[in-house]
């Protein structure tokens, strides 16, 4: 139930994260969601792309530091409150949430929030027993 | 005024004879007390008693950098442990630095030294010194300190750092002289400006400044903005410390020798070879009265020239230019000396690194500034966590703190983004104008 992230480190300057996205775009990878994490000296991109293989291999071959993730994806109710449920089955299990980031499907009914953990598996666990839909790698990619 | 009249203006023919004679001394005493100086010696088939004239020193072997990291830390000292009353080091703080090692009379020469030198500078016992240079393990803090305290001047300890306090005690002590580096007296000169202080109204009429390389044009920056005679200081730590040389009031046109105690030559740093007064080349230092870090024509790096004219303030001994800049790839930084190689050997400690690096060294309002680039290694980038790459970070700049002695800015770059070179590497871009 996990989904493989890419990350890549980009130096603070001019044109890094164009050349990233241009070796995407030139290798016909579509990205489904993304966020960018900047320090004052550096960025890192994280990326959830259709093709987790290719997109790094791509990346690698521009000369990119690539790392990979496992992440979580949770679908969340587009009503208020929607997230804060999700949280609160995490908190009182006790896992952490080291960063997340949301997109909203096509269809525009349902947010889909990205989550890394500290506890991947026992966090997949929690919100599955809670009753809360956590998607798999593949269909994340081919949203 | 001259401190020490006898000595200071001795004519040269004296001078000579004197330094001959406390050469043979030393050369004696090194040969027989220091095992590096007696294999130096030995492999060159030189004996002490060969020195007959000023002229035989060019015979004598170098003494280098590396020979002094080799011999860390006591492996050059002439005199035992229970004669030495003071250690201080020099580049960098720790590792592999050099230990220089002082008996109670090379203290006392010391302070004779750097008393004629603020008294070069037109001080007297009657002014207050405000002394910037950092106390500690760096010479230029206790050097400077007993120089005045020898002369009897009032010593306002103040040693580096925390600027706002500087400029306060400027203000209330009313300090007549202040020894620190050039660029810090720019940068004194202009926190204070910011802070609403009228800089030129102090009671400062003079600084020592010394400790790095610097300019005409930043003399003149620095007596305008801060309404003094700057005058330039000159010394190393394996020679002595501060007060080796100094530029006096009069002259203000190349830095006094001391010649009874030091002999100073300039050599072609790629042959060796001795140059005629006046050419420009690496300087080369003996000391004649040092006994418990004698050291026989040691290398100094340091580019400048010898100039024998007469001087009108009546010394005699002989002046060199400004430094001109260095025959290897030393860097100074706020005063502190460094090498790429040290920071290469924090650097390959570290896990997570490749081995290319570049040292981006700039000046901003008045401060040096070192930026180490550093590519990082695929492996530590795994996880895609940005806590470890900010961990590495942290780690490179605290060690780099740590064994060298000063702040750098730590910039990780992309996996061979950085110049690869073949042969001698040229990692350091110094932007720096002076």
């Amino acid at each position: 139930m996990k989904v493989e992230q890419i990350s890549i480190f980009l130096e603070n300057k001019p044109g890094t994260l164009e050349s990233a996205t241009r070796t995407l775009r030139d290798a016909n990878i579509n990205i489904r969601a993304l966020s960018l994490a900047d320090t004052s000296d550096f960025g890192v991109l994280r990326l959830i792309v259709n093709d987790v293989e290719k997109a790094k291999q791509v990346l690698k071959d521009a000369g990119f530091t690539v790392g990979r993730t496992n992440v979580v994806a949770v679908e969340v109710p587009d009503r208020p409150g929607g997230l804060h449920s999700i949280l609160e089955a995490l908190s009182r299990e006790n896992i952490n949430v080291e960063y997340m980031y949301a997109f909203v499907e096509r269809s525009g009914e349902n947010a889909i929030i990205i989550f890394r953990f500290n506890m991947t598996d026992k966090a997949i666990e929690a919100l599955q027993k809670k009753g809360f839909k956590v998607l798999p790698g593949e269909k994340v990619y081919s949203l | 005024m001259i401190y020490n009249e006898e000595f200071e203006t001795l004519p040269r023919e004296a001078l000579d004879s004197l330094q001959l004679k406390r050469l043979q001394q030393v050369v004696q005493r090194v040969y027989h007390t220091v095992g590096f100086y007696r294999r130096a010696f030995d492999e060159k088939g030189v004996k002490p008693e060969d020195v007959r004239s000023l002229d035989d020193l060019k015979r004598l072997p170098f003494t280098t950098k590396q020979d002094l990291r080799e011999n860390y830390p006591y492996g050059m000292f002439a005199v035992p442990m229970s004669s030495v009353v003071r250690v201080h080091v020099s580049s960098g703080t720790t590792g592999r630095s050099t230990v220089v090692g002082y008996t109670k009379r090379d203290i006392d020469h010391w302070s004779e030294l750097m008393a004629r030198s603020f008294v070069m500078a037109g001080l007297t016992k009657n002014d207050i010194v405000h002394n910037a240079y950092g106390y500690g393990l760096f010479t230029g803090g206790l050097g400077a300190h007993y120089g005045a305290e020898k002369l009897g001047a009032s010593v306002i300890p103040m040693s580096g750092g925390n600027t706002k306090r500087q400029i306060m005690i400027l203000q209330d002590f009313g300090p007549t002289a202040i020894c620190c580096t050039p660029s810090y007296a720019l940068y004194l000169a202009e926190h204070g400006e910011e802070m609403g202080v009228d800089m030129k109204s102090l009671k400062l009429r003079v600084g020592i400044l010394g400790a790095e390389p610097w300019s005409e044009k930043m003399r003149q920056e620095i007596e305008t903005k801060l309404s003094i005679t700057a005058l330039d200081i000159y010394g190393l730590s394996e020679v002595m410390g501060p007060g080796v040389s100094m530029e006096c009031q009069e002259g203000r046109h190349g830095l006094h020798i001391y010649e009874d105690h030091f002999i100073a030559e300039i050599i072609n740093p790629d042959t060796g070879e001795v140059l005629p007064y006046g050419e420009t080349g690496e300087l080369v230092f003996t000391t004649l009265t040092k006994e418990a870090f004698p050291l026989i024509r040691y290398r100094t790096r340091d580019v400048t020239r010898l100039m024998r004219e007469p001087c009108k303030c009546g010394r005699t001994h002989v002046r060199m230019d400004r430094v001109m800049g260095r025959s290897d790839d030393m860097l100074i930084i706020r005063g502190v000396n460094v090498y790429p190689s040290q920071v290469e050997s924090v650097l390959v400690g570290i896990e997570g690194l490749e081995p290319h690096y570049r040292l981006v060294v700039d000046r901003e309002e008045n401060l040096d500034t070192l930026e180490v680039q550093v590519e990082l290694s695929e492996s530590i980038f795994e996880s895609g966590e940005i806590r470890a790459l900010q961990g590495l970070e942290k780690k490179i700049k605290k060690d780099i703190k740590d064994y060298l002695g000063v702040s750098a800015r730590v910039k990780l770059v992309e996996p061979k983004t950085l110049q690869r070179f073949e042969g001698k590497s040229k990692r350091v871009i110094d932007k720096r104008t002076i």
